[in-house]
């Protein structure tokens, strides 16, 4: 029994992760006042890239960089769109969900003729499991050995960078001045730019600094998680993400939280599949893929708690009218 | 700079092209980059959808699904509302339509039925969007997330019902049993023969979604109703101070967009699968985003977007078809393109078109 908890608990870790980069990168867009419904697209976006990189250099590092590229790239198209053009930030998302689903298959295809998917990586071209000192050795030690050796360590390092985001998230939204300023942007631009600030600049930032995360996120999918993209990877982990940053309530540590039940949630799934509970018979998976979503539509009713986004976001802000 | 600075034919017409222009534009240099010639893939993608009887039939047959959801989107958009979710109420109306169909399409004949579906599929894609709405009008969810949610949430519930519940007995297949000839739409190509349009599904809804079109311009524009939605969207805080119940308006509002979105699986599922399957809206309620926004919310505007992503759908089936470098995918690409471009960057070109108008009406002003 403890050893399905802690397998359960350890592919929890492995699943939560792109869910917790993507929601980080969303919350530093959303607390400037960008929504985005994006991070779906960015994510599939960057694993392409990072998959199709890593597979021509055999080097996971520089596809890391390429995938962070990408998604930074269609960032700033995002950003083009609904901070300079002032344009609608949903339409804005939606689109580019639709560029990266269709240019990841389509280049997929005429570049790596595999049915859009990228040659399996080869060796050095993906992050490989790190083993903490002394797990080998403790793997026996009963309790310490399952916690140590199976949870916390044999993890590649792109899981360690994402949990080691929260605080970080944290210390720079919460302990430094461009933190201040980023939630300032969100909540008052108009005060911010009457302070001298440049709400243009601010929110540029903002929205780069999601894409770096994001690009991260759809990195580990295709080279750390799997060898090599497969078309439309993501599967909707990007809505995820965005249900699981409302979930949090727009905040850093929730936000780990809420990643880690979704994250729980889809390795019960797993797990689950096929079983029968006593008494109460064969859950369907389906149950299982649908409640993160459902938990975040009865959180959206007020019914646990009340997330309130920031207030300027979604708003496209008007320096002057004329 | 505001919007009254511009002539219509402007507003309505240059800039929308412009815009359009620049999508197909970067469209070209995608297909560039994949080494093919984009002059080429124009003319096969205009001959594949308009050229012969059975292109403009498969042109159509897709217009018919953009109408559907493209007045969803458009119908919430005139209360100011953001209906995300057509995708999920249009696969939710497909269950009704079923349950017309597989309950009637061995008694009755279609056109017995067919009232039937309507009803069913935009009672059930109403309800899909209740929830959303509701919770909006009275406890402030933004409705935007809660249809995304309810997008995925129809989906799994889709997949579990077709597995366990109306999956034809025997079958692996997570589908019903094909309708009977009383659950079937006839296609246009047997009913005029003449126009040629061959083996495309293209069928009788499309006058079901014509006939839309016109009921959601009678409703919008010549009713109280529809005075009171488009009150409600351009000033939420002037409609309330005059009396309009915002929670009322919010609701039925969403219903009717609803509804509209659930009516596609009339199309799809009674038009021209004839059984329930899954996955069958596959982004049509995405795309009906930016065939509202093209169509400036109005149902003319709306019919002539619908045919415009109508012949990017059949017309790119027929690109890849000849040309198998470039994929189905380009259409998601094209479709992507033109949400931003017609979209998020509507505005891009109004600053320098702005500029390049005002002189000249200034100069008038000056002689007259």
């Amino acid at each position: 029994m403890f050893e399905i908890v802690i397998l359960t608990l350890d592919s929890t870790v492995r699943l939560s992760t792109p869910l917790l980069l993507a929601c980080l990168a969303g919350l530093y867009s959303e607390r400037s006042g960008v929504v985005d419904i994006g991070l779906e697209g960015k994510m599939l976006g960057a694993a392409f890239g990072a998959g199709a990189v890593a597979y021509l250099t055999g080097n996971a590092w520089i596809g890391l960089l390429a995938g962070m590229a990408v998604s930074i790239g269609l960032s700033l198209i995002h950003g083009f769109a609904s901070i300079t053009n002032r344009g609608n930030q949903i339409v804005s998302g939606v689109a580019i969900n639709f560029l990266a689903a269709g240019l990841t298959a389509l280049l997929g295809q005429t570049w790596f003729r595999q049915g859009g998917r990228t040659p399996s990586l080869p060796e050095g071209g993906r992050f490989r499991d790190i083993i903490l000192p002394y797990a080998e050795e403790l793997r026996d030690v009963p309790v310490i050995g399952g916690l140590y050796s199976e949870l916390l360590s044999g993890h590649n390092i792109l899981v360690y960078a994402a949990f080691l985001a929260v605080p970080l998230t944290w210390w720079v939204l919460f302990r430094t001045r461009f933190g201040l300023r980023l939630r300032a942007v969100g909540e008052n631009p108009a005060a911010v730019d009457t302070a001298g600030i440049s709400v243009t600049w601010l929110r540029y930032r903002a929205v780069i600094a999601c894409g770096a995360l994001c690009g991260v996120a759809g990195a580990y999918l295709s080279i750390a998680q799997s060898s090599g993209f497969i078309k439309d990877m993501t599967a909707g982990k990007g809505f995820i993400a965005l249900a699981a940053l409302i979930f949090a309530k727009w905040k850093p540590a929730n936000a780990m939280f809420a990643c880690l039940l979704f994250g729980f949630l889809d390795a019960v799934a797993i797990r689950m599949q096929g079983q029968k509970l006593p008494g109460i018979g064969e859950i369907p998976v389906q149950f299982f893929q649908a409640l993160p979503y459902i938990l975040t539509v009865i959180l959206l009713a007020g019914f646990i708690g009340k997330a309130i986004p920031p207030k300027a976001a979604g708003i496209p802000y008007l320096k002057e009218r004329s | 700079m505001s919007a009254g600075q511009l002539p219509r034919w402007v507003d309505y017409g240059l800039i929308p092209f412009l815009n359009l222009a620049a999508a197909f534009l970067v469209s070209g240099l995608v297909v560039v980059l994949i080494g093919e010639n984009p002059l080429d893939a124009v003319q096969l993608l205009v001959w594949g959808s308009v050229g012969y009887g059975e292109g403009i039939g498969f042109t159509l047959f897709y217009a018919t699904n953009f109408i559907f959801t493209g007045l969803a989107v458009a119908v919430a958009f005139h209360a100011g509302l953001f209906n995300i979710g057509g995708e999920g109420q249009a696969y939710i109306g497909g269950l009704g339509v079923a349950f017309a169909c597989l309950a009637l399409d061995q008694i009755v004949p279609w056109y017995i039925t067919l009232p039937f579906a309507i009803i069913g599929s935009s009672l059930m894609g109403a309800a899909w969007a209740f929830i959303p709405a509701w919770l909006q009008a009275t406890r402030g969810s933004h409705v935007v997330i809660t249809t995304i949610m309810f997008n995925f949430i129809a989906s799994s519930l889709m997949v579990y019902l077709l597995n366990n519940a109306l999956k034809k007995p025997g079958s692996m297949q997570p589908e019903t049993r094909t309708f009977e000839a009383g659950g079937r739409l006839p296609f246009l190509n047997d009913i005029f023969p003449s126009f040629g349009f061959g083996y495309a599904p293209v069928n009788l809804s499309l006058f079901v979604a014509l006939a839309a079109c016109v009921l959601v311009w009678v409703l919008i524009w010549r009713t109280k109703l529809g005075f009171e939605i488009r009150s409600f969207g351009a000033n939420a805080t002037a409609a309330v101070y005059a009396g309009i119940s915002p929670v009322r308006t919010i609701v039925i509002t969403m219903l009717i967009s609803g509804g509209l979105a659930g009516m596609m699986a009339i199309n799809e599922i009674m038009g021209s699968q004839h059984r329930l399957l899954i996955d069958f809206v596959t982004g049509y309620g995405f795309v009906g985003i930016a065939v509202a926004l093209m169509g400036r919310a109005h149902p003319v505007g709306i019919v002539l977007a619908s045919i415009l992503f109508g012949m990017l759908y059949q017309g790119g089936a027929e690109l890849s078809f000849e040309m198998p470098n470039i994929t189905r995918d380009m259409i998601i690409v094209i479709q992507g393109l033109v949400i931003l471009f017609a979209g998020a960057l509507e505005h891009m070109f109004r600053p320098a078109i702005v500029k390049l108008f005002t002189p000249s009406r200034a100069l008038a002003a000056k002689e007259a």
